[in-house]
């Protein structure tokens, strides 16, 4: 299933070396990936300075059977870009990884050839909804038998996962860092569970820490792999909005989950929507986009809306657009004791939640 | 007790004054003793005294001296019994001095009968205030002393105390001619209340404009004594409504002025009357543990001792120290703060009405507007969610100022008077039920308690199980949105929770917050 070639494994371990001095030499987040398009020599030269001297160096006395021992060593399989499990669609990219650095089913790499897979992004600080809409994407999709695509990421790449995981759907989590390092530190059990069942892909080589440039330079994989890219939320300076600048550039579909127009948080996906992307739903609107309207492998699914009276109707309004507990009792017309009393019976039978010590908000009806 | 033995001609002559030594913010017992005997002329006190108790052997000599009054040229032990309980300060100087008089027969043995002195003196014969008359004259009339001599200063403050006959006495020369009936003081000044002499009303309701719901929860803390959390951004008011807190409150009662005024008499802040309104503390984040709950090597009460019978305020709940917010658990569980040093252990009262405030999230924006990073965020919120969290009954959301505008209530709220006159009612119809208990308020009931005197109808225990059924709440939380909503019922003068009391109560419980991370 796996194997890399010599001069791929090399240039995977050349910029696993130099991943620091790329960090230093270009501030600028986006501009290093220029450097990546470069050749070997060039790409040691441009690093210059000592990093030149070291990274000829490291070029001369490279041991392939070495770097192929810790690899196995480690559980890490390497696919190089000549090897046939490496996805056409990378090839996409003018600055195509050489050789990526995978744990888990390495197989998934080849249903990316044969079916659409769909990268799921967004912010890492996601509101509950979009952590719900995510994690229901996943499942979606998983149900659906699409690979789900994402980052890892805290907030709407971990929903995205969990809820493929939780289907028994393929997933992919490409990572900033090496497929071994887990970050965010806190999704050590999601890593754990996605090498298990699920694939983790890499850039850089085992044990290297993220950098800075290179999560955009994860982003450009995550947006190459898919046939279509969907930001869940993403505010307007959102890491997110590169995926779905890549995915633009190179020609994938694009589609986005509309947020409230009076939120920062999503003022970027909704951005996009305005710019001509999908309007995203659920996982049923996705694969009408990838299969048409209609086609999709799964029923669409209509919207159960609970069965409420109209007092119930307009709080369970007033909840979904935000307002304070005041501003529902003035809305719905109740007295604040009864709005309290009205609020946590909606709660009880599980229509709304409270956000901790905050307000209330509204929960998505189960299917 | 008091009183001298053996005529003034014998070899030795034994003399023994009470008085009054502070721990807590009770009075102890203290006897002086004095043996006055032939010998070389020396003065000695034991008894575990501090410098300033030793010191008093020189304020004493020339107090005597100055006040036209005999220093005995005899051999003079002064004891301080009990003689293992530390005495410190100034305040033993009277006993002292009247200690030395009678064993030298200047003043008659009969006048001394019942009486117990305490107070300070200077080198010219006046007598000095010292803290705590309150407690000294509790003390003194717990002890069965019928009359006690203290400074005119707190003479007043002293005769709060029913059943007690309060001299007060300028100078040491004047305290002679009393106890020879050549002199009389006059009575000191009838108790008043200090309402009288206040310059400044306490702030009222009226003021707050809007904020509906928090002025509900503000009402439901005060009617039931229940602990109260108000969330809101800077600016909300969240402040001005805690300190509108006390005046909602019932006005203490004569037992709880003097409770409130003895406290503030320890630490020296009473005026000359009864306390008639209940403290508000609002001691400032950074307090220590040692701050709020009180301790040191000589114990002085913390915050939640100076808030006894009042309200205690602790805005910005997240930024206070988790040590000292550990520290208050004990204290507002038992109403008392416990402190053992060396062999004695204090106890300072410390029955605080709890209110605290924090913002949302550190930029203090929140919502959606908020411009916090997630870990920044989820960090505060994990602070907030501390170790009071569980002490909280209510939880309040203020909302921000843009809001209220547009909430178009511009109309002056109820005015404290009126809010106080539906806590009151509400206090009183738990004060019937609770008058077999050792409760004195809602909040204040035990688990058993609670379940029992707050029995519920089958459709009022529905919103109930349905939460515990979705897992909203915990058994201790059950408990609390019980006493609640019996609070709500109250308010409403409803004979029974209904099935409304106990949904709003449960619409004000405190979910400590989570994660909110994917399912």
């Amino acid at each position: 299933m796996s194997g890399a070639c010599d001069s791929c494994l090399r240039r995977g371990y050349l910029i696993g070396l130099l991943s620091g001095r790329i960090a230093g030499l270009l501030g600028r987040p986006g501009a290093p990936l220029e450097l990546l398009a470069l050749d070997d020599t060039s790409l040691a030269t441009a690093v210059g300075g000592r990093g030149k001297q070291e990274a000829l160096a490291f070029l001369g006395r490279f041991e392939p059977r070495r770097a192929r021992a810790d690899l196995r060593h480690t559980g890490v399989a390497a696919v190089c870009q000549h090897h046939e499990s490496y996805p056409s669609a990378l090839q996409d990219l003018n600055d195509q990884p050489a050789v990526l650095f995978c744990r888990g089913r390495v197989e998934l790499l080849a249903a990316v050839e044969a079916e659409p897979a769909v990268t799921v992004v967004g912010t890492r600080d996601a509101t509950p909804d979009a952590i719900e809409v995510a994690h229901g994407l996943g499942r979606g999709l998983g149900v659906a038998g699409i690979t789900t695509i994402s980052g890892m990421a805290l907030g709407v790449d971990g929903a995205a996962h969990r809820g493929a995981l939780g289907a028994r759907g393929a997933t992919i989590a490409v990572l900033a860092g090496g497929p071994d390092v887990v970050y965010p530190r806190r999704h050590g059990d999601l890593h754990r569970q996605i090498v298990e069942s699920g694939l983790v892909v890499a850039e850089l080589p085992p044990g290297q820490r993220p950098y800075r440039w290179s999560f955009p330079a994860r982003n450009r994989l995550m947006a190459a792999l898919a046939r279509m890219t969907v930001v869940v939320e993403a505010g307007e300076a959102s890491g997110t909005l590169i995926t779905a600048d890549f995915a633009q550039d190179l020609g994938r579909t694009l589609g986005a989950v509309p947020g409230r127009v009076s939120t920062r948080a999503a003022a970027g996906s909704n951005r996009l929507l305005r710019e001509g992307a999908a309007v995203v739903r659920d996982a049923s609107d996705v694969l009408d986009e990838l299969f048409g309207v209609g086609s999709g492998a799964t029923a669409p699914m209509p919207r159960a809306e609970p069965d409420v009276d109209p007092v119930d109707r307009r709080l369970l309004d007033a909840v979904e657009s935000r307002l304070d507990i005041d501003g529902i009792a003035t809305f719905t017309g109740l007295p604040v004791n009864e709005t309290r009393a009205a609020l946590a019976r909606l709660e009880t039978r599980g229509l709304i939640r409270r956000d901790g010590l905050f307000g209330w908000e509204r929960r998505r009806p189960a299917r | 007790m008091t009183g001298v033995s053996g005529p003034p001609s014998v070899l030795s002559v034994l003399a023994s004054v009470p008085t009054f030594a502070l721990e807590g913010v009770d009075a102890r017992e203290v006897t002086v003793e004095v043996d006055a005997r032939r010998g070389l002329p020396v003065f000695t006190v034991v008894g575990l005294p501090d410098t300033a108790v030793r010191e008093a052997r020189e304020r004493v000599r020339s107090a005597l001296l100055n006040s036209g009054l005999e220093f005995p040229l005899q051999r003079l032990t002064v004891n301080l019994a009990p003689a293992w309980v530390r005495k410190a300060g100034a305040s033993f100087d009277l006993a002292i001095a009247v200690g030395v008089l009678a064993a030298s027969g200047q003043v008659p043995p009969e006048a001394l009968e019942g009486v117990a002195v305490s107070g300070e003196l200077s080198l010219g014969g006046a007598l000095r205030p010292v803290r705590g008359a309150l407690p000294i004259a509790l003390g003194c009339r717990a002890a069965g002393l019928r009359r006690l001599v203290v400074s005119p200063e707190i003479g007043g403050e002293a005769a709060l105390v029913e059943e007690l006959e309060v001299c007060p006495v300028p100078s040491l020369a004047r305290l002679v001619d009393l106890f020879h009936g050549r002199w009389k003081p006059e009575p000191p000044a009838p108790r008043e209340s200090r309402t009288a002499s206040r310059a400044v009303a306490p702030p009222d309701l009226a003021d707050v404009r809007g904020q509906a719901d928090a002025r509900r929860a503000l009402e439901i803390a005060a009617a039931g004594g229940h602990s109260l959390l108000m969330i809101g951004p800077p600016g909300a008011g969240k402040t001005m409504l805690a300190r509108r807190l006390p005046g909602i409150l019932p006005p203490p009662t004569i037992e709880e002025a003097l409770d409130i005024t003895r406290v503030q008499s320890v630490t020296g802040n009473s005026g000359d009357g009864l306390a008639s309104e209940r403290p508000f503390r609002a001691p400032h984040h950074t307090i220590s543990a040692q701050g709020l709950v009180g301790g040191g090597a000589r114990p002085r009460p913390g915050e939640v001792t100076l808030a006894h019978r009042g309200v205690l305020f602790l805005d910005e709940l997240a930024e206070f120290a988790r040590p000292a917010l550990e520290a208050l658990r004990q204290p507002l569980e038992h109403g008392s703060v416990d402190i053992v040093r060396g062999q004695v252990g204090l106890s300072f009262p410390a029955r605080v009405l709890l209110v605290a405030a924090a913002n949302p999230c550190p930029c203090g924006i929140g919502g959606d507007r908020c411009e916090c990073g997630v870990l920044t965020r989820e960090r505060y919120r994990a602070r907030l969610s501390g170790p009071l969290i569980d002490r909280i009954d209510l939880v309040c959301q203020l909302a921000p100022l843009p809001a209220l505008a547009l909430a178009a209530d511009s109309t002056p709220g109820e005015s404290s008077a009126v809010v106080g006159a539906r806590v009151v009612v509400a206090r009183e119809r738990q004060a019937t039920r609770l008058a077999a208990s050792s409760a004195t308020c809602n909040a204040e009931l035990g688990t058993g308690a609670t379940r029992l005197l707050v029995p519920l109808t089958a459709k009022a225990s529905r919103p109930l199980a349905a939460a515990l059924d979705a897992g909203m709440l915990t058994g201790r939380g059950h408990d609390r949105v019980l006493r609640v909503a019996r609070t709500i019922a109250d308010l409403a003068s409803r004979q029974r929770v209904g099935h409304d009391d106990v949904a709003e109560a449960l619409g004000y419980r405190a979910v400590a917050p989570g994660r909110t991370a994917a399912a």
